[in-house]
């Protein structure tokens, strides 16, 4: 039992984190083919501006935003451009993608190039630079991080907070960062929080990682309005409203983002990447990828070029168990099965996870008996318990009048219900539909 | 003694007193109404499915009543049901052709390549949102029944393949399996147009065979058999366009080689021969 | 490059982290936790206490099995089939007659669950259905009291033919709760804590009780704040009668302890009251539920006709439990308005 601050509610699942953890962050070798589709991100997909057989130089810009919810893509290696066209996504779609072929005599080197003054910039030609680096968030939404940087007229930023808190099991990545990179997680802060001209910038980060919290608080060192503030570990502490809740006792008003109450939230993930930009050049190419899980002969921390074929990493890793059921991306709470391995890696891949048929057995459903415990986990104070109901006899509208819309789909409901009911799965039908008639009756 | 009589005094005052009010509600806010709406909403099938646009029969009874819409747009009541509507009225049926369900995608168990298998919730929903249920094609049909459980008229089931059958006679249009499939795999449609495009993948040649042996693959054969301007190719797909050409006739349908254009009379899928899994889990 | 992969993948929705508890593991649980006072009403009142809580499991299990159909089945998997019939055992006085504890056991689980759906379905806890059933059918039987016999004791009223008056046992003895509200005399604490007093099998033995809820409690299989409210409202209520007027009413302790008699406060408060199924879901709806079952308990215990109360109370409390769900609704995140972190943070335009 600790003291320290965090949220209310949530979960504390296993965290599983021993395997990795301690593992320093090992770059994974370039492999023949890259698949990059178009949209890693939310909001339009890419636009590519490159032709089928150009050839492309490594950090190159192969793909420009097509709106401003949009984000561009850079050639993660030099090579020449296969093919545009159709490619298995992680969601299981098949969606638009380039695919590189790497050119085996080239050195792979990343160009660094002048530094740029982020203080000389303004609101408008900072929120680009974010564009042009192809920045997206990093921890798995994928939501262009610009666009969070964009502030309407009279609305001002007091408070950055830098999310250190990888609580969901298994996924080490961020942690090897803080502790690898933490110079250039507090240099991203540096350059965000200066143009943002914020009050305070805090880095949040849960007590399971003590030498990340140290090596941030070296880095930090001698910062006027900077500090690392320690948070007990638990589930989802990750999710923006629940860093928020923790380290201020604020709660973010339902419906609103954390602006309305002057925050913003960016990953360390994203930190790096801002101060690789800003001080190097360097646009978003490559991530720290987490591979581990019982199905994994070699658990690792992987520097991976984004589009490398999952199937390629997990080659890396000395392959899968032959057990192995399952695939996931990203973190076992929140992450997304994957239907094939010659999926890529992309912007948002933080984890990736294999699952053995014991891992994977679903648990035997009994009847709901009420009691309590995913209204004791859920971290937005919902009833899971009446929502899943809801949601089974089809009463979707219904749900509205219980928020099922502000519910964050972070799974502590499934993983605390005793009954083995698929609360959080019932809800995002629901959501599902609901927003799929929200939009049909804008059309109407 | 007295207690009584002034308590009966009272009760029967009060009796009068609020028949008075009714009787003077009922002279001077009476709202006048035509009576025809009554029939005509007693001819209708009652069933408030709302396919015709309006809150219920009774919506649809006044606008058929002041014209505003012919009896046709009613698609759960029979022809001769209609017809006794308008000969009622004494207006035209209307020719809004009868529109029924019909199902995108011919696909299924054993056809569409399934790359995972899908375990949990069992709804095509959820499936969708999970790794696309495990199927490789990201547009076809996800076998789960959604639209099954949606339809109130019980006009819908599953066949061996694990895709929905709508049968014709029960269908109202009323657009609940619409709203329900998460791929958008049905549409309302004349029962008239015969021509069925079974399948929504955009893409060509052995892009689309690899995902299904009943996608198209957009060789175009059908839109050069129809009659011309009849069938169009776009997106990778033949679009029907009855208005555009004619007359449409199987024959469009011939040398597909994949069967993802069909000529349906009533039921969709009818008469073609299980899978050989399905065969082997009903036998 | 490593050997084939599996030929197929599985997709399943998130969470991929599977729950730790089971519902079979919580009403493992409370059966664990039950033990003690099992043990206690073996100790107190014999073999007839063995075969009262024996034939009162068979016959709920029989009875879910037999009419639950497939739902049945599985409840029996689930076991919470048999934790309602232990429980039911438990509040039976233990010179019941076999086949009645049968038939109020078949009662609890066909008209207390089965009818409403099956588990998790039910307004009313079966348990206290049953005994509310054996309480309207068999009023004498069931307040029969006799003097603990020890672990060899077998009453002559527990084997009786249906339907035939068995003859009074020898021994008879008014509850303690009976003995206060009737005679006006109170009996020892120390009795009272330990159980060796008249009263219904299981719920004589505070002792064994608090170490059933304390195994309840640091499991986590039931909310606390049920049993908690529920004694402490009960408490509250009878100290300030007690206050008022000291003479007429015993005061909080005596209310207590005496959970071990006939009232069953204890019993109840920890085991009843408690089931999930039937009491509020969220945690402010714990607090009024518990708070309306300890006052409801000291008004019929105080003024009502029976020195019996906690049975009553909770199932009037399990009638309202819904209403009381509905009417607090857990408070959404950030539905209060946030204190401005900061000077200049709007809330928006």
């Amino acid at each position: 039992m600790s003291f320290a601050r965090t949220f209310r509610h949530g979960v504390h699942p296993h965290a599983h984190k021993e395997a990795t953890e301690a593992l320093p962050v090992e770059r994974m070798p370039f492999v023949e083919r890259l698949v990059l589709p178009l949209s890693q991100h939310a909001g339009a997909p890419a636009r590519p501006v490159v032709a089928v057989g150009e050839r492309v130089e490594r950090g190159q810009l192969i793909a420009e935003a097509a709106a401003f919810v949009s984000a561009p893509l850079h050639a993660p290696v030099a090579g020449r451009v296969a093919a545009i066209a159709p490619r298995p996504h992680p969601s299981g779609r098949l969606v638009p993608a380039i695919e590189l072929e790497t050119d085996p005599l080239s050195s792979q080197r990343l160009p660094a190039g002048p530094p740029l003054d982020a203080g000389a910039l303004d609101n408008e030609s900072f929120v680009a630079e974010l564009q042009n680096a192809g920045l997206v968030g990093m921890g798995g939404a994928g939501f262009p991080t610009h666009v969070k940087y964009r502030l309407p007229e009279g609305r001002r930023v007091e408070r950055l907070l830098v999310n250190g808190c990888e609580c969901e099991p298994f996924l080490t990545s961020d942690h090897r960062l803080m502790v690898e990179r933490a110079g250039d997680v507090v240099r991203g802060a540096e350059i965000a929080a200066a143009q943002l001209g914020v009050a305070e910038t805090v880095f949040g980060v849960e007590l399971n990682k003590a030498d990340a919290i140290a090596a941030l608080e070296r880095a930090v060192d001698g910062r006027a309005a900077m500090r690392v503030v320690p948070l007990a570990v638990k589930y989802p502490q990750g999710a923006e409203k629940m860093l928020i809740r923790a380290v201020y006792g604020v709660e973010v008003p339902s419906g609103r983002l954390p602006l309305d109450v002057g925050m913003l939230v960016n990953n360390v993930a994203t930190m790096t990447a801002v101060a690789d930009w800003f001080d190097r050049r360097r646009p978003l190419v490559e991530r720290v990828v987490t591979v581990s899980g019982p199905g994994v002969r070699r658990p690792a921390n992987l520097l991976v070029p984004v589009g490398t074929p999952v199937r390629a990493v997990l080659d890396h890793c000395g392959g899968l168990a032959p057990e192995t059921r399952e695939v996931v991306m990203g973190g076992p709470m929140m992450g997304s099965p994957l239907a094939s391995l010659d999926v890529p890696v992309v912007k948002g891949t933080s984890g990736l996870l294999a699952f053995t048929a014991e891992e994977a057995r679903l648990p035997t459903e009994y009847a709901c008996i009420k009691c309590g415990r995913c209204v004791e986990a859920c971290p937005q104070f919902l009833n899971p318990s009446r929502l899943g109901r809801l949601s089974r006899a089809g009463r979707f509208e219904e749900m509205m009048g219980y928020h099922a819309m502000d519910c964050v789909e972070c799974g502590s409901c499934s993983f605390a219900c005793p009954s083995g009911i698929p609360i959080v799965q019932l809800i995002r039908v629901a959501k599902g539909a609901l927003r799929e008639r929200a939009v049909a009756e804008a059309a109407r | 003694m007295s207690a009584i009589l002034v308590a009966g005094g009272v009760l029967a005052g009060l009796g009068l007193l609020f028949g008075l009010l009714l009787a003077v509600a009922d002279r001077f806010f009476k709202v006048v109404e035509d009576p025809r709406i009554d029939a005509v909403e007693k001819l209708l099938p009652g069933s408030n499915c709302g396919a015709c646009g309006q809150p219920g029969c009774r919506g649809l009874a006044e606008k058929i009543v002041v014209g505003a819409e012919k009896p046709s747009r009613c698609s759960v009541s029979s022809p001769a049901g209609l017809e006794a509507i308008a000969d009622f009225l004494g207006v035209e049926v209307g020719d809004a052709d009868r529109r029924v369900a019909r199902v995108h995608c011919g696909g299924g168990l054993g056809r569409a390549r399934q790359l995972a298998s899908y375990e949990g919730f069992a709804s095509c929903r959820a499936a969708h949102l999970t790794g696309g249920g495990g199927l490789e094609c990201s547009w076809g049909c996800l076998g789960l029944a959604d639209c099954v459980r949606a339809c109130t008229f019980d006009a819908m089931r599953m066949n061996a393949w694990r895709l929905p059958v709508v049968d014709p006679d029960k269908c109202t249009a009323c657009g609940d399996c619409v709203e329900a499939c998460p791929r958008d795999l049905i549409d309302l449609m004349p029962v008239s147009h015969h021509l069925i495009v079974q399948c929504r993948v955009p893409l060509a040649a052995d892009e689309a065979r690899r995902l299904c042996t009943a996608a198209c693959d957009a060789c175009g054969r059908c839109a050069a058999d129809a009659a011309p301007g009849l069938i169009r190719m776009a997106q990778n797909l033949p679009v029907v366009d009855y208005a555009a050409g004619g007359p449409a006739a199987p024959a469009a349908t011939f040398r597909c080689p994949t069967g993802a254009i069909r000529w349906v009379v009533g039921e969709q899928f009818a008469g073609e021969e299980a899978p050989a899994e399905a065969r082997r889990i009903h036998a | 490059m490593s050997e084939p992969h599996p030929p197929r993948l599985l997709v399943q929705p998130a969470p991929f982290l599977r729950p730790t508890v089971s519902t079979p593991g919580i009403m493992g649980d409370v059966l664990i936790a039950l033990a003690p006072t099992v043990v206690a009403a073996v100790w107190f009142f014999g073999i007839s206490a063995l075969l009262l809580i024996a034939v009162s499991a068979a016959a709920a299990v029989a009875t879910e099995w037999g009419l639950g159909g497939e739902r049945g089945r599985a409840a029996v998997r689930d076991l919470s089939a048999l934790t309602t019939g232990v429980l039911l055992g438990l509040v039976l006085p233990p010179s019941l007659p076999l086949w009645m504890a049968a038939l109020g056991s078949a009662v609890a689980i066909a008209l207390g669950k089965l009818a409403w759906g099956g588990l998790g379905h039910n307004l009313f806890n079966p348990a206290l259905v049953g005994r509310a059933f054996l309480q309207a059918a068999f009023p004498v039987a069931i307040t029969t009291w006799v003097a603990p016999g020890g672990p060899l004791a077998l009453y002559r009223g527990t084997l009786a033919w249906p339907f035939l008056s068995a003859p009074p046992d020898a021994v008879s003895a008014a509850t303690p709760l009976g003995q206060m509200k009737f005679l006006g005399a109170a009996t020892p604490a120390g009795a009272l804590f330990w159980g060796d007093v008249g009263g219904s099998v299981g719920e004589t033995s505070a002792a064994a009780i608090l170490l059933g809820a304390a195994w309840l409690l640091a499991r986590r299989a039931c909310d606390w704040r049920l049993p908690v409210a529920t004694l402490g409202s009960a408490a509250l209520f009878a100290e300030i009668c007690h206050r008022v007027s000291p003479e007429k009413y015993p005061g909080a302790l005596f209310t207590l302890l005496s959970g071990g008699l006939s009232g069953g406060l204890l019993f109840g408060a920890v085991f009843m009251a408690s089931d999930p199924v039937t009491s509020p879901l969220a945690p402010r709806g714990a607090w009024l539920f518990g708070a309306g079952v300890g006052a409801l308990v000291v008004l019929i215990r105080f003024w009502g006709g029976l020195p019996e109360g906690v049975m009553y109370a909770i199932l009037l409390m399990n009638a309202v439990s819904p209403l009381i769900d509905r009417a607090l609704q857990p408070r959404v995140f950030g539905a209060r308005p946030a204190p401005s972190a900061a000077p200049g943070a709007g809330t928006g335009p």
